[in-house]
């Protein structure tokens, strides 16, 4: 099926949802929603039945600073059963770079969210874990950011040893202990 | 040994013994990182044959180890990790820096790796290089052991 085909399935089954299809280099579907649609749009890709959009590939983000709107989410679908390949893209500005999450429609989803928080600090309302992923869970900033300095000059963080009294030692062995029962 | 030839004695002083019991077996701990690893692993095998020094033994343990081989780029997230193993080994203790990236970051200038293993662990010695060849490597061990051999006892 080609780009143009596809697009039109996609906006008979999203009535009422803005697509703005636009041209991209490499000829696969590329098409803008905005960011209040997320939920219900990526809802009906994956369910309907002339879609079924059942893999979630890749979240990921392009951070265009100084431009407005500065960030471009990205979400890499694919429709194993019809094999269509879809590319959706949404703007977010530096002010209120935030999205509901997709970790509900595909369980993939949150570990590529909390990439993207971790490297470009996009917020992903109703996460069940945002924590950082590939960083250290103190670090500072969003590497991955224009603005964000490629030689920060930081003496390296090192740990303690660890110093364990006998009586912690006792209440940890008991505690997995019981999470095993 | 001026005495008779059958008795099977050498006379030495304890310290002397314990410096070439010390240089003759030195266990490295694996810590490889990248692609230094690999010229590491070539050095222990075959054709480089590092146990001609006595320092094959590769250990998986920081507690039966003696050398810490830092082969390759430290990320600062690995940095805990790499101090937190120096910390588990036992003394006596040294750190070889092998390769151009754990010396001084290579040519990783970047946010994300330690820009040299010194500031998280003691290096006794930086062998240059990217990766260096297992020869380098094995020189850099023979340097370790003459320092070795002049570290006095008290």
């Amino acid at each position: 099926m080609d780009s143009t085909a596809l697009v039109a399935l996609m906006q008979e089954a999203l009535a009422g949802v803005h697509l703005e299809r636009v041209a991209s280099r490499d000829l696969q579907t590329t098409v803008y929603i905005a960011r209040d649609d997320v939920p219900a749009v990526m809802l009906a890709m994956r369910d309907r039945p002339e879609l079924r959009f059942s893999v979630l590939a890749e979240v990921t983000a392009v951070d265009f600073w100084p431009r407005e709107p500065r960030f471009e989410l990205i979400y890499l679908l694919i429709s194993l059963e019809h094999r269509f390949r879809v590319r959706l893209k949404v703007p977010l500005s530096s002010d209120s770079a935030r999205v509901a999450t997709v970790s509900h429609v595909w369980p993939s989803a949150n570990w590529l969210e909390r990439e993207v928080w971790d490297l470009f600090g996009i917020v992903f309302d109703g996460h069940p874990d945002p924590r950082r992923l590939l960083l250290p869970e103190d670090w500072e900033g969003f590497p991955l950011r224009k603005d964000y300095p490629v030689q920060i000059r930081m003496t390296p963080r090192v740990t303690e040893p660890i110093q364990v009294t006998a009586e912690e030692f006792r209440t940890n062995v008991e505690k997995d202990r019981l999470a095993r029962k | 040994m001026g005495l008779e030839a059958e008795i099977p004695v050498l006379t030495t002083s304890v310290e002397k013994m314990v410096q070439w019991a010390r240089r003759s077996s030195i266990w490295p701990v694996t810590f490889g990182l990248a692609c230094c690893a690999i010229e590491m692993m070539a050095m222990s095998c075959g054709r480089y044959d590092i146990a001609r020094f006595g320092a094959e033994v590769f250990r998986g343990s920081p507690r039966q180890s003696d050398l810490m081989i830092v082969a390759g780029r430290l990320s600062r997230k690995m940095a805990p990790a790499l101090r937190r193993i120096y910390d588990q080994m036992p003394e006596p203790k040294w750190v070889i820096s092998m390769g151009a990236c754990a010396s001084i970051g290579g040519v990783f200038d970047n946010y994300a790796l330690v820009q040299g293993v010194d500031q998280v662990v003691p290096v006794d010695v930086y062998v240059p290089g990217c990766p260096p060849r297992p020869e380098s490597l094995i020189y850099g061990i023979v340097q370790l052991q003459r320092k070795i051999a002049l570290q006095k006892l008290a």
